[in-house]
């Protein structure tokens, strides 16, 4: 669709949003910030869904097969005839499916914002840099060349930055938010270094490119001889441009700063550390799917490794956390774990592209669903003024509709069908237990633990003891009623809707490996054992958490050092600490200091006072005369012919 | 015939018809005022710009004297577009200045001789616009009537020119009689490396070498830019240099097809002098012109990099970086001619606090100063780089990592300026300062040449195609 350059509009309406609000709105009309942000994001939204709609319906289909469209493509900078960055808008199934996302869960945060940063006083910032991010994230899903890609990654990383840091004046907030820029920055260093491989040898930056050189049957040949450590360097160049992915994607090692970026403003968290902004990492390998089935499976390896390793990991540690963001940011890891390992035992095409598939499908409605849990987690520290769990407790009375739309949404996170959550996740656990039984063994486990935590987080808040209204103050008339306004609680019931329906869209027709519709029914026998599980699960949790009880106690001292270790998160922030804090700082970065201030400064010194003395000594043949500049003239030209004469034959 | 004729001589019949148009309106003295005259003149250049892009052709005339083509246009059209804007700067200095029309007139014939220069095919055409170019701008470089150092860049100018030019005529007398023709389209057959060729050739390339001010021929420069009115000095600095660049890619280097090495040899030693002398000289500078009359020296030591390459893509590259450098420098000295002609402060200790009643200009000086250093993302990062880029496309890395260490030194003295304006203190900071409409459209057209340059990369592509060789 050419003629369709409206597509460009998705993404310019949040810029010119930020834009406006950022350099006029703030001062001239900041009560209706919100409301400009908002609007705009909804139209960006009804253009995506049209958008969506012709793809899926009208044009997107070729000989029943969905074709990539380039909307529109400009060179910006060309570097030889091969290699130019480009800034472009890619349409095909993911990035139609991820931008209807980015925008849909866009504008439920914005709505939900109306009515929980009611009343702060830099709510036209926060707006401003909700539309930044949200156009940095279209950017990065319809890039057509994957340093456009890059590009916008850094302005999401940037955007991200400040929103995590919103609140400045906490010292909490600012670590965070330095914490989770440093972490991605650091990965991010890989990624451009993958990016830089991966276009040295297949000579292009653009994604067509790439993967046309790269897929290549006399290309693999060809790649063969050039191998570093065991590994073919296009292997490489992938595994770099993943390590780019997992950190957006906090995966493990580099998942640390995803639990304290939590201290955001929550409507934050469900956008970019639940929704979208994570999911980053699996968009590139997925958008990079073809190098990696064909050319890498190798680094496809790595992928499925860390992902189901992080997957299993972060369960652990979200059964032991008591601040309910932070458990929810734990079982975001997991989650994208599951979408990564899904993706990792993929093969390419039909059949064998389930994994693709089905790592797509958890990603649209782990988006819907997660993003419910983090807007109802949010109204719940609206009324609460809190975030520990231990704070909360009885709240189903109060809070008749949070609760209702949580416990849809940990219903679909539990994989019970026929929630949302269930059938994707069925998708994923039948395509590893087709490739790969370890994983398939270490991700059923990993259900059963999410169900129990999350049914934990679910039991912890709404049931347990009655609600204490210790904290809250008599003299806040407007908390009695518990239930949020109605700006917040639209966007639940809305979600909530939604991850009751999600999982019944027929996600293959739409979304594969190939572009080929790809059909998917329940395998009932396969189901059996993940929802029994599941259930098992829930069950425990009830057993432990729906009233008060010392059973959980118990279970932690019967499972003391392993408890004591989840608890503290694997010590993985220690570990980071110790080997920046000893290792780095004492082995590099003193030693580097002094290079730095005795060489580098002692030459750079030296170099200055030469400089200044022997232009100082030089100044004195601009004498003003002219007699004098035709002799230096003259002499100039006998010079070169001297040269000519001696040197040149 | 006579069609072409006028087709093909568009751009320089033009400027004629405003010559003689506003050499009649001054005698019929129509206009009562400056404004008025300068008004209506700048209103004639932006038709005359526009009118530049309109009926393009390629051909030659004048049995092979006169030749044009789309790349020659591009030349036209930006030079074009660089006397524009410093007639717009100049308004608020004209607007006191007894011979308005006479400044106009001088300006706009030196600019028809540059597009002699540029569309000639045969030396003596190449000689005829050259000195149509030189003559008139001494006289404009002594346009400050009551300035003694005004007058004093004026004989500086014209003695260096002749002194120049009678070289530069040695050197083509050599050549002719070595080969037999002063025809562009024949000689490069002709050249062979004989001593006597090579000779004359050095000889013709120090002529040009002394209009682009290389080391060791620059020493004018500094003089004359420092003395002339900033109008003249930013003329001198940017079209001068621009169109002296074109003429140097067009002629010069097709002459020394047949001698590359050697043509190799003399650039690589004149970039390495031009760059570091020029750097070293700027930063001692306190005068703001005679700063930038160094710094502009170092500029053309990078232009020259770019076109060591001898390539098509140094040659796209030079061009766009020296539309990169007319808006910057423009704008650098649009700032300084209304500083100079309203405080009558031109030294950079002057600048100093220069950011507490001057918020706007403060802002297009400083990124002026920032694209001249070539820091991202201004327009200027992305000349530099392609130059660099083409200068590193011949294998010689040690020149491209000189010219990079070069670089690093010139931040230092633009920061210097930066510095001046927004951290150094000052008791008595230069007063507000208000300049014209024109003046700010003007500083407005640079400063958005300067963002919008380094974004459009199609700009770029643009000037490869004109130039496909």
């Amino acid at each position: 669709m050419p003629e369709t350059i409206y597509i460009a509009l998705i993404p310019l309406l949040p810029i010119l949003s930020f834009l406006l609000i950022a350099l006029v709105g703030r001062r001239y009309f900041p009560q209706i910030c919100g409301l400009l942000g908002t609007l705009s994001l909804l139209s960006s939204f009804v253009i995506s869904a049209i958008v969506a709609y012709q793809y899926f319906f009208v044009v997107g289909k070729v000989n029943g097969i969905y074709k990539q469209i380039i909307v529109f493509k400009y060179a910006w900078l060309q570097f030889n005839s091969n290699i130019s960055i480009d800034m472009g808008l890619l349409l095909d199934p993911i990035s139609v499916m991820m931008i209807s996302i980015i925008t849909f869960i866009s504008l439920m945060v914005h709505i939900y914002s109306l009515g929980y940063m009611k009343g702060d006083p830099r709510i036209s910032t926060y707006y401003s840099f909700l539309s930044l991010f949200t156009f940095s994230m279209l950017g990065l899903v319809l890039s057509t060349n994957i340093f456009q890609m890059y590009i916008f990654w850094e302005l999401v990383g940037v955007s991200s930055f400040l929103l995590i840091g919103f609140y400045y004046t906490k010292p909490s907030a600012v670590a965070a938010s330095k914490k989770a820029f440093i972490v991605t920055r650091f990965a991010d260093l890989g990624f451009l270094i993958g990016i830089l491989i991966l276009s040295y040898y297949t000579d292009s930056l653009d994604f067509q490119g790439i993967i046309k050189k790269a897929t290549d049957p006399s290309f693999i040949g060809s790649l063969a001889s050039v191998s570093f450590m065991g590994l073919s360097v296009l292997t490489w160049g992938l595994v770099l441009v993943f390590i780019g992915g997992a950190g957006k994607s906090a995966m493990f090692p580099l998942h640390i700063w995803l639990p304290d970026a939590m201290e955001g403003p929550t409507p934050v968290s469900a956008l970019i550390h639940a929704a979208t902004m994570v999911v980053a990492g699996v968009y590139i390998v997925a958008r990079l799917f073809p190098v990696f089935t064909f050319t890498c499976p190798d680094a496809l390896q790595v992928v499925a490794y860390v992902g189901i390793f992080s997957s299993l990991f972060a369960a652990l540690i979200a059964c032991t956390q008591t601040d309910i963001k932070r458990v929810l940011a734990y079982s975001t890891i997991s989650q994208i774990g599951f979408m990564m390992f899904a993706l990792g035992v993929s093969g390419y095409g039909g059949e064998q592209g389930l994994g693709f598939m089905a790592s797509m499908f958890h990603l649209f409605t782990h988006s819907i669903f997660k993003a419910l849990l983090f807007l109802g987690a949010g109204s719940v520290i609206h009324y609460v003024h809190s975030n520990d769990m231990k704070d909360m407790g009885g709240l189903r009375k109060l809070m008749p509709i949070t609760h209702l739309t949580f416990l849809i949404a940990c219903l679909a996170i539990a994989g019970v069908p026929p929630f949302a959550g269930f059938f994707s996740k069925e998708e994923i656990l039948l395509a590893a237990w087709q490739s790969n039984k370890l994983i398939f063994y270490a991700a059923i486990f990993t259900a059963t633990l999410t169900a129990f935590y999350v049914f934990r987080l679910y039991f912890q808040i709404f049931w347990s003891k009655t609600f204490s209204a210790h904290h809250d103050q008599s003299d806040a008339p407007e908390h009695k009623h518990g239930e949020a306004p109605f700006s917040m609680l639209l966007p639940l019931i809305i979600l909530g809707l939604l991850s009751i329906v999600a999982g019944l869209v027929p996600f293959g027709h739409f979304v594969s490996s190939d572009g080929e519709v790809l059909n998917t029914e329940l395998h009932l026998g396969f189901s059996i054992a993940p929802v029994v599980l599941g259930l098992l699960g829930i069950g425990l949790a009830l057993l432990f958490y729906k009233k008060e009880n010392d059973k959980p106690n118990r279970m932690a001292s019967a499972l003391s050092g392993f408890y004591t270790g989840a608890l503290h998160k694997f010590y993985i922030d220690e570990i980071y600490l110790f080997v920046t804090r000893k290792v780095i700082f004492n082995l590099i970065g003193r030693p580097a200091a002094w290079f730095d201030k005795t060489v580098v400064d002692g030459s750079m010194n030296g170099i200055t006072s030469f400089t200044t003395s022997f232009s100082g000594w030089i100044k004195g043949i601009q004498s003003g005369k002219l007699q004098d500049y035709t002799l230096y003239f003259f002499s100039g030209l006998i010079g070169f012919v001297l040269l000519v004469i001696y040197l040149w034959t | 015939m006579t069609s072409d004729f006028f087709i093909l001589m568009k751009s320089e019949l033009s400027l004629v018809f405003i010559i003689f148009l506003l050499l009649i309106l001054k005698v019929s003295d129509v206009f009562k005022s400056n404004s008025a005259f300068s008004h209506f003149s700048n209103v004639l250049l932006v038709l005359n710009f526009v009118f530049g892009f309109l009926f393009n052709s390629e051909g030659t005339l004048f049995n092979g004297m006169f030749y044009t083509n789309s790349a020659l246009a591009l030349e036209k059209n930006i030079l074009n577009f660089g006397v524009l804007v410093i007639c717009l700067q100049a308004f608020d200095w004209l607007k006191t200045h007894k011979h308005v029309a006479e400044f106009y007139i001088l300006l706009l014939s030196t600019l028809l001789g540059m597009f002699y220069m540029i569309s000639s095919g045969h030396f003596l055409m190449f000689y005829l616009g050259l000195e149509l170019a030189s003559i008139p701008l001494a006289a404009l470089a002594n346009f400050d009537l009551e300035k003694r150092k005004s007058s004093e860049a004026a004989m500086k100018l014209i003695l260096s020119s002749a002194f120049a030019s009678g070289i530069l005529l040695f050197g083509i007398s050599l050549l002719y009689g070595a080969t037999g023709s002063l025809l562009f389209s024949e000689m490069p057959m002709l050249i062979t490396d004989s001593p006597l060729q090579v000779v004359s050739l050095i000889f013709i390339f120090t002529g040009f070498a002394f209009k682009l001010s290389v080391v060791p021929f620059h020493f004018w420069t500094a003089d004359v830019y420092e003395g002339a009115p900033v109008a003249v000095t930013s003329f001198l600095s940017v079209i001068s240099k621009a169109a002296m660049v074109f003429v140097f890619i067009s002629i010069l280097m097709p002459l020394f097809a047949s001698a590359k090495d050697l043509f190799y040899l003399i650039l690589l030693l004149s970039i390495v002098l031009t760059i570091s002398i020029g750097n070293l000289f700027a930063i001692r500078q306190d005068n703001i012109k005679r700063f930038l009359a160094f710094s502009s020296i170092a500029q053309v030591g990078y232009v020259l990099l770019g076109l060591s390459s001898g390539n098509s893509i140094g040659i796209s590259a030079s061009i766009y970086f020296l539309m990169v450098y007319l808006f910057s420098n423009l704008a650098a000295f649009g700032v300084i001619s209304i500083v100079s002609s309203q405080s009558g402060k031109e030294n950079i200790s002057d600048y100093k606090g220069f950011y507490t009643n001057n918020k706007m200009l403060s802002w297009i000086l400083a990124i002026a100063m920032f694209s001249l250093a070539g820091i991202p993302p201004t327009a200027g990062f992305f000349g530099k780089m392609f130059l660099v880029t083409a200068g590193a496309s011949k294998g010689n890395f040690v020149l491209v990592g000189f010219a990079a260490l070069n670089m690093v030194v010139s931040l230092y003295y633009y920061l210097r300026v930066i510095k001046a304006i927004f951290i150094d203190k000052n008791d008595e900071p230069i007063a507000s300062i208000s300049g014209s409409i024109s003046h700010h459209i003007g500083l407005i057209l640079c400063f958005l040449g300067i963002i919008l340059t380094g974004f459009a990369g199609g700009l770029y592509e643009y000037i490869a195609i004109a130039f496909k060789l």
